[in-house]
């Protein structure tokens, strides 16, 4: 079509809105927004005649690299470091993907522009292709990759495993609460505007350095679906922005769903890219690096501040403080080790470093190998079974840390951890700002205003209470994560698959049996409960017990 | 002599990390493991979509981590007052020690559902890419052969305001009946399907819509706007319009998709589409409006009305509920027959309208109750007496 028709079209659609004299439409879901004296915005406009062309079309060349690739034999160059976080990551991501789909309607009834609603309509759809796609692509993998565990048992493991625990709130953030800071705060201006760039651009890229390129061809295409999704959000926060009443709800779902995501995207995906590849090359960019250019500068410094005239309150506190966990507090490397010291409750192999790794490390993050070389050194001396445990239950300077009850990522940097009694229950938070969000934000009330929309934090947030005082050859025979043989674990310390070099449950059942930490704290007496928080304060880097020499 | 600097890339490493090199537990076990096929073999559509959308009964074992302001997180199975077997046990209760085994997949019967459509992202692109293009093929064909010329003004005055008119009752159930209920099934077979079947409606409203366009460009004297005007004002589509938002007004997910899909499309949808447009407009020269909503009937007909039909049986065979299920899909027939079955008979002045006039009415109307109750004694469900109003 050309420029003209295309503007006439837009032009024509807007003429399908109309408004009820009859009946209303069903209001399913509330929120604590008003939009009486907002100004309706338009969004990028879309016409279903260009829109389904346009998306089949991006298909044949993603089905067309998938065919390529197979018979190119791909999977002769992809690093198992890498393909085996992929077993995590496509478990996590087709629930966000789908929930955002089902996220839309929240939208019907509480932001009163019909035109949103078809641009909306057409995300939904988007939503139902990422989730799909993303599938799929996983299939290929398990079909076609040395090692299909894991990927074969993909949607189980993703649902019972503490992982994938973290990574569902990004999923079931977007669809229940209030549905504007779910379906629009929460998913379209900070996950979809901030994040979706390390997850579909940074990541992608990464995976190419490690042998796959059907990964960036995938999510590059999924990635294009992205500005008009960023449009939509946009044009409803402008519209939220207009009404002054709603500067204190933005102000809060904006802390909030800053910081949520800085603990779960930040968590996994800077996991993903700093010790899931093989490039070493000093000259491409780290996480922190990248993190910076498209979080900090792109999103942050040009997108989020500008608004700010317009009377947005921008968590500048947290988002510094997001910065300097990533550079200063190490919550990529914590992390990264935290899910190495609780291998044996996955369902993926990692990769132990080596000294190619530390020199990079170093390079990148100096002072890494004074902190985290030792462990991993460790890591890698415990890896193939022989007569010892698992790292988690072995003496090597780490303290097997609490979770976050809000973000459930464990409390790794262990001077912010802080303990509350909240809804009568011991509670612990990896920061202030996680405490804020169970304590303060998810309340009927907020700062003395009623907000009766707002959602809850449910669910049995912390793993380990379901297993408090099994034996960890019952745990994961519970989770399912064995092999064929019923013995061989799915997830190994190593990526050797001689089957005489990998843990079984044998090996898991002269384990001590696990301890929930939080069921631990909550027997505590007060005493306890504050000498215990004095020396967890004083822990880490790295884990280490408090009082130790870093 | 000049040196070249060496450009910075990954090399490739061979790793040999294809299937097949070696062999150990599990090296040869590339299926998803976690459901059980509706068939014998796996198909490719459920691969990609069961259990994307998690259940806390069975696999989910630290429940819903967010919930509305009600405390209820998820995909609530009272979200309908249907039930499949299953429905009434209760969610497995965690605490310390208790482990996370939920019941045995699939734990209960709503997620035995499978779209016999099968549709993904794969299909529904590929399907809707067709219809869009072969539309924008036939259009362009009859504008080149001028064969708007040989319309009456009496017939462009048809187009324009009456089937023009029924864009606004796609748009409408498009989205707050179709993509809102993508919220509310309680799994992602049930919500992808409805979520298509969404994008039919709301991709046929502009269908209509910019083929009103093309004609307003292409027809002197065609009224681009008079469709608004039909819409809003014009006593012969305000049944149809009372009713259509009386649908989007539905609370219950089971009942919004039966009312539209089993009810409103054979009695209203068929009724106009195929027992008036195409009767109509061969006679009045028009062989490209039918092209049109054509592609619209194929939709319902061979789209949505198939994945709607063994969304319902599943329920209406329910080893468990089947009796609770048939009484409320029959208080259901009872309510929304006699609507429509009104909003219908205010259309009947169009029949008059146009030059070329289409088979009677009330001739009409038989073959769409007559379809209509050829649908429910598919589903062995009653015919309701209201439709003999
Ligand atoms: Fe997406
Ligand atoms: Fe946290």
């Amino acid at each position: 079509m050309s420029r003209q028709s295309v503007a006439k079209a837009h032009q024509k659609i807007q003429e399908l809105s109309w408004e009820p004299a009859y009946h209303e439409p069903v209001s399913h879901y509330g929120t604590d927004y008003t939009f009486r004296k907002a100004k309706k915005k338009d969004p990028l406009k879309q016409v279903l005649r260009s829109y389904f062309p346009m998306q089949e079309e991006k298909d044949h060349r993603v089905y067309g690299a998938e065919d390529g690739a197979i018979r190119g034999n791909m999977f002769r160059q992809v690093q198992e470091r890498w393909l085996e976080w992929q077993k995590l990551f496509l478990s996590i991501i087709p629930l966000p993907e789908i929930s955002a789909a089902r996220a839309m309607p929240l939208l019907f009834r509480t932001v009163p522009n019909p035109e949103l609603h078809n641009g909306q309509a057409i995300q939904m759809i988007d939503e139902v292709r990422h989730s799909t796609i993303q599938q799929n692509l996983k299939r290929l993998y398990m079909q076609n990759y040395i090692d299909p565990a894991g990927f074969n048992s993909s949607l189980r493991n993703f649902q019972n495993d503490y992982c994938g625990t973290i990574g569902r709130q990004f999923a079931e953030g977007f669809i229940t609460g209030d549905a504007i800071t779910a379906a629009s705060i929460y998913l379209t201006i900070v996950a979809e505007t901030a994040f979706t760039n390390t997850l579909f651009v940074a990541m992608p890229a990464e995976a190419a350095a490690n042998g796959d390129y059907l990964l960036p061809t995938v999510f590059h295409s999924v990635q294009s679906d992205e500005s008009r999704h960023i449009s939509n959000g946009y044009a409803t926060l402008l519209m939220a922005l207009s009404d002054e009443s709603n500067h204190q709800l933005l102000a809060r779902d904006l802390r909030y769903a800053w910081w949520n995501n800085h603990r779960v995207v930040d968590a996994a995906i800077g996991t993903f890219i700093e010790y899931g590849t093989k490039d070493r090359r000093k000259d491409r960019e780290s996480y922190a690096e990248m993190w910076r250019r498209w979080i900090y500068d792109d999103y942050y410094r040009s997108y989020l501040v500008p608004l700010e005239k317009y009377g947005l309150e921008i968590p500048h506190d947290l988002i510094e403080e997001s910065w300097n966990q990533i550079w200063h507090k190490g919550y990529v490397h914590e992390v990264a080790q935290f899910f190495a010291t609780g291998w044996l409750a996955n369902y993926w192999r990692i990769d132990p470093m080596t000294d190619e790794d530390f020199e990079w490390f170093e390079h990148k993050y100096p002072g890494w190998y004074n902190k985290y070389g030792k462990w991993w050194e460790n890591y890698n001396r415990l890896s193939v079974p022989n007569g010892h445990n698992p790292i988690a239950l072995e003496d090597v300077d780490y303290v097997y840390p609490h979770r976050c009850w809000t973000c459930m990522v464990p409390c790794l940097v262990r001077e912010d951890m802080v303990v509350d009694k909240v809804d009568g229950q011991w509670r612990t938070y990896c920061h202030e700002a996680c405490r804020w969000t169970d304590a303060e934000a998810f309340r009927p009330t907020y700062q003395g205003r009623s907000t009766p929309n707002m959602g809850q934090l449910i669910g049995s947030r912390e793993w380990e209470t379901l297993y408090h005082g099994w034996n960890w050859a019952d745990i994961v025979s519970d989770m399912g994560f064995v092999r064929d043989d019923g013995k061989t674990l799915v997830a190994q310390p190593h990526l050797d698959l001689d089957p005489k070099k990998m843990w079984t449950l044998d090996h898991l059942r002269r384990c001590p049996p696990l301890q929930s930490p939080n069921v631990v704290l909550n027997e505590m007496t007060d005493e306890e409960r504050a000498a215990f928080q004095a020396d967890y304060n004083r822990q880490g880097p790295a884990g280490r017990p408090a009082g130790s020499v870093s | 002599m000049t040196t070249t600097q060496e450009r910075s890339v990954p090399k490739p490493v061979f790793t040999d990390a294809e299937a097949g090199a070696r062999e150990f537990p599990d090296s040869n076990a590339r299926k998803f493991n976690y459901f059980v096929s509706a068939k014998r073999k796996q198909s490719h559509y459920e691969d990609v979509t069961v259990e994307v959308q998690p259940d806390p009964r069975h696999y989910l074992a630290q429940g819903w981590l967010y919930g509305f302001s009600d405390g209820k997180g998820g995909y609530p199975l009272e979200w309908t007052v249907l039930k499949a077997w299953g429905t009434d046990r209760p969610e497995p209760v965690r605490g310390p020690g208790s482990g996370g085994q939920g019941y045995e997949w699939p734990a209960h019967g709503w997620h035995e559902f499978r779209d016999p459509n099968e549709e993904w992202e794969l299909t529904l692109y590929r399907y809707n890419a067709n219809v869009v293009r072969q539309l924008n093929q036939n259009i362009e064909a009859a504008k080149r052969a001028k064969a708007f010329e040989q319309w009456s003004s009496n017939w462009v005055q048809f187009v324009a305001q009456h089937i023009g008119a029924w864009m606004h009752v796609n748009h409408g159930l498009g989205l707050y009946l179709f993509a809102n209920a993508n919220r509310r099934a309680p799994t992602n077979m049930h919500n992808n399907a409805i979520s298509v079947n969404s994008m039919h409606k709301i991709r046929s409203a502009q269908d209509l819509a910019l083929y009103n366009l093309t004609l307003s460009e292409e027809i002197d004297g065609f009224d681009g706007t008079a469709h608004v005007e039909a819409w809003n004002s014009d006593p012969v589509w305000q049944g149809v319009r009372e009713v259509a938002e009386q649908l989007t007004g539905i609370d219950d997910w089971c009942e919004a998709i039966f009312a539209a899909n089993i009810v409103f499309e054979p009695l209203i949808g068929e009724l106009f589409r195929s027992n008036l447009v195409q009767q109509a407009a061969p006679g009045n020269g028009d062989f490209v409006t039918p092209t049109l909503i054509g592609a619209e009937e194929y939709d319902y007909a061979e789209r949505d009305l198939r994945y709607t039909k063994p969304m319902f049986q599943l329920l209406i065979d329910d080893r468990e509920f089947a009796e609770h299920n048939r009484r409320h899909l029959e208080q259901w027939l009872a309510a929304w027959v006699p609507r429509c079955l009104n909003a219908a008979r205010t259309l009947q002045p169009l029949w008059s309208l146009p030059d070329a006039k289409p088979p009677r009415f009330e001739d009409a109307l038989d073959r769409s109750k007559n379809r209509f109750s050829g649908i429910l004694s598919d589903m062995d469900l009653r015919v309701p007496k209201e439709l003999d109003q």
